[in-house]
């Protein structure tokens, strides 16, 4: 695949050649003290010289030195916000006297979306999400409707967050295909230029679209090198040796007591988690009584009535509602969909108001495992994965 | 990349009540047909219905009716609930959602062959009298079938007149017990489990069908193993918080399992592990 | 005798019983009939036997001033009714009806006692059969109070 080098001024080039394909491009923007997602008009829009600094429970803006255009990590949000709403409607129903009829609310976004500046981990986070929403026994034409039209312009990461461990999950930094464009921003030698690679026909197509010179040697190798950088600076990972038996095995560990008394079940972690998938779907009628409307919104395992039944929640600890988060994205979905459900973005820690870090919580339990437990979930058989 | 059209799994079609009968005092079975007139899909015995109520919400319920009479779909209803309460108000005539049938169903291909021990507490009953349809229907497919029934009074036995039809049929035994019982009660008075020491079966070359609440399940099961039954001859159906049925949003989840995609119905031995942990 | 010997030999109370026990029991068995609605014993009266019953049902009842009888199980077909006789100081705590007309073999505690103190091996085993009786119990009346059908 020939890969070829865009000047900065290009960018605006390339949101103007999709705005002229009827795209609307979402892409990185500055909003209330962070970097979120968000329709952009121009390159200008970009948090241009930013960058982020991220910690256990803490996420503060920076000015770069430079003029980068992508010199940050991922911020609260993910590209679920619009694969995945947080809240759809379903359908609605009219009351036709003593029954009803339903009117199917057709979802389709106004216009196809073009997503710019997404990462490799986000990516992985995205295959994450087909593969629950799409290639299982049902499919999900809500998803389906977004994520197909959906123009992908990955970057690949030169920066890396406190809190990334995209590497250890084996999901980053470098985006290897299932995008349309991925483009490398390089700027050390001082000569501030992006290196575009197409993974699609229309990928290619649009960069025909684009005045360009043919990336060197040189070019590739400095991006490849970047990105590589990126990836070991990284200060945090999970050893995902045997993890889903480590889990299992640790159901009844002392540590899930531990992070039970710190974890306010805020359900912040699941709300930025690009993988987290839950819903709820709840009705929704007017005042006269005639009109009914099903609503799908984002739920979370960490809310107490998720599990409830009749008589009671299922999971009515904080202990029990952290377990079962992390046991699931780390543990069963390898069972229920083939992968881990973590693809190392490190939102879950940055974002939890008391810190709480998944690697670690992992690490402690990989340290003093209890696996003489009587009681053990390791003769799980799932039998259909 | 034009998506193929397929059905949305959300989507409910609409159908009307037939007729409500009242089996006990907060229990009701309702039966539905199709609105416009098209045939439901045909469904195993043990799948579930997501019934819509309009205006109040959506609720797994359990098919309660004949396998062979597909057309109509019966659903034995216990009021517990706003929702539950609202479906078994509903009137003939009334409109109702159905979306389904979802989930694996009872083995009852599997059962060919074999004697079949169907174990039902309380409103359990209702999930399993498919399987009851479906073997007297197909009587030389299987060996002895012994129903073993379990309620908390007389007064909430469903189903009674065709417990005492089944009990008729040959090579069936059906036996009633009441965790409490009045004077006038002749029958027996202990849990379900105690009626199995009268079940006249082959335990090596049986299969149980358990359904009713879940500290009743595992009593159940623990003691068909001890009776000689393999666990992965016993099959229970799980009950876990559910709002899709289709495996989108995640509330049913119970260890590596989707109770609605993966199951309700699961073998003991893959249930073993979990049964036993609190708060999984 | 010797058909009550064969029926306390197949009865499932003592299925893989040693050959020679049933024979040690027979001395202290007897037959008995008991007619609908009549009790086989009252809550209070001396425990001097335990039956083993061959036919029909057998309520186990708890009397209650205010209300009516309160029917706490049902016993059947190779059940065993009754294990006060087994431990001081040998009274009854329940009463027990005949609901459908019933036959027994009714084993005599005091003899059976007596015959367990001098063959400690006999003992033993009528301890193991009737504490997994006993446990079997226990776990079903817990089953019980748990009330698991009621709406909560």
């Amino acid at each position: 695949m020939t890969q070829i080098v865009l000047r900065p001024s290009q960018l605006n080039t390339l949101i103007r050649l999709l705005a002229d394909k009827r795209y609307e491009v979402i892409a990185p923007t500055l909003r209330d003290g962070a970097i979120v997602y968000d329709r952009i008009e121009s390159a200008d829009d970009l948090p241009v010289g930013w960058t982020d600094e991220q910690e256990p429970g803490r996420y503060r803006l920076k000015r770069r030195e430079d003029q980068a255009r992508f010199g940050y990590a991922v911020g609260p949000q993910s590209w679920k916000k619009y694969l995945h709403p947080a809240e759809v409607r379903l359908w609605s129903a009219e009351r036709q006297n003593n029954t009803f009829r339903i009117l199917n609310n057709e979802t389709q976004p106004a216009r196809p979306l073009a997503f710019l500046g997404i990462r490799a981990c986000e990516l992985a986070a995205i295959a994450v999400q087909d593969r629950v929403l799409l290639e299982d026994k049902y499919h999900d034409p809500i998803y389906d409707r977004n994520r197909r039209g959906a123009f992908i312009i990955a970057v690949q990461c030169t920066h890396a967050a406190a809190t990334c461990f995209c590497a250890s999950m084996g999901s980053g930094p470098k985006a290897r295909g299932s995008f349309d464009l991925a483009l490398t921003e390089l700027d050390a030698d001082g000569n501030h230029r992006f290196v575009a690679e197409a993974g699609s026909d229309r990928g290619t197509e649009v960069l025909a679209g684009l005045e360009a010179t043919p990336a060197s040697v040189d070019d590739l190798q400095q991006a490849e090198a970047t990105v590589e950088a990126a990836g070991r600076r990284q200060m945090r990972s999970i050893d995902n040796t045997g993890i889903k038996e480590l889990l299992y095995e640790n159901f009844n560990h002392a540590r899930w007591d531990d992070v039970a008394k710190r974890c306010l079940t805020c359900a912040n972690c699941t709300m930025v988690c690009p993988t987290c998938f839950c819903t709820s779907v709840e009705d929704v009628s007017d005042i006269t009584g005639d009109h009914a409307e099903r609503w799908r919104r984002w739920d979370s395992c960490f809310t107490l009535n998720f599990s409830y039944i009749h008589g009671g929640n299922v999971r009515a600890s904080a202990k029990a509602r952290y377990r079962q988060w992390m046991t699931h994205k780390l543990a069963s979905w390898i069972d229920q969909f083939g992968s881990s459900g973590c693809v190392g973005c490190g939102r879950c820690i940055t974002w939890c108001p008391v810190g709480i870090d998944i690697t670690e919580e992992v690490r402690a339990i990989r340290e003093s495992p209890a696996s003489s437990l009587p009681l053990s979930l390791k003769d799980i058989n799932h039998g259909n994965a | 990349m034009a998506a193929a059209p397929k059905i949305d799994p959300m989507l409910p079609q609409q159908y009307s009540v037939r007729e409500v009968v009242k089996e006990t005092a907060d229990t009701f079975t309702l039966t539905l047909e199709s609105s416009n007139g098209t045939a439901a899909d045909r469904f195993h015995p043990g799948q579930f219905s997501m019934l819509w109520v309009f205006g109040v919400g959506e609720l797994p319920i359990s098919i309660s009716g004949d396998p062979a009479q597909h057309h109509r779909l019966v659903y034995t209803v216990r009021s517990v609930g706003q929702a539950t309460y609202a479906l078994v108000s509903c009137e003939v005539g009334d409109g109702i959602g159905v979306r389904g049938p979802f989930g694996t169903g009872w083995p009852v291909e599997q059962a060919h062959g074999r004697d079949v021990l169907v174990v039902a507490g309380g409103i359990g009953l209702a999930p399993l009298r498919p399987v009851i349809y479906e073997v007297l229907h197909n009587r030389e497919k299987y060996g002895r079938l012994v129903i073993l029934y379990g309620a908390r009074s007389p007064r909430d036995l469903l189903y009674r007149k065709e417990l005492t039809a089944w009990a008729r049929q040959p090579d069936t035994q059906v036996l009633v017990s009441v965790d409490y019982g009045g004077l006038s009660w002749r029958g027996h008075v202990g849990v379900v489990t105690t009626l199995l020491k009268f079940a006249r079966l082959q335990p090596p070359r049986s299969v149980a069908m358990v359904c009713g609440p879940e500290i009743m399940m595992r009593f159940v099961a623990r003691d068909l193993e001890t009776h000689g039954l393999a666990r992965e001859n016993i099959y229970l159906s799980m009950e876990r918080n559910m709002k899709c049925a289709v495996g989108f949003c995640g509330h049913c989840q119970y260890g590596p399992h989707f109770i609605c995609k993966d199951g309700p119905i699961f073998s003991y031995d893959r249930l073993r592990p979990l049964l036993e942990e609190y708060e999984l | 005798m010797e058909t009550l010997e064969r029926i306390i030999a197949e009865h499932p109370f003592f299925a893989g019983f040693e050959s020679h026990f049933p024979n040690l029991l027979t001395g202290c068995a007897s037959n008995a009939r008991f007619d609908e609605d009549t009790y086989i014993f009252k809550e209070g009266e001396e425990a001097n036997d335990f039956y083993l019953i061959r036919a029909g049902r057998v309520a186990v009842e708890i009397f209650a001033p205010q209300r009516k009888p309160i029917m706490v199980a049902t016993l059947g077909e190779g059940e065993i009714l009754g294990w006060s006789w087994l431990l001081p100081p040998y009274h009854r705590k329940f009463h027990a009806r005949a609901i459908e007309p019933v036959r027994a073999i009714a084993l005599d505690g005091k003899c059976l006692r007596t015959k367990c103190e001098q063959n400690h091996d006999l003992g033993y085993e009528m301890l193991k059969r009737f504490a997994l009786i006993l446990e079997q119990r226990l776990e079903a009346t817990r089953f019980q109070l748990l009330d698991v059908y009621a709406v909560r």
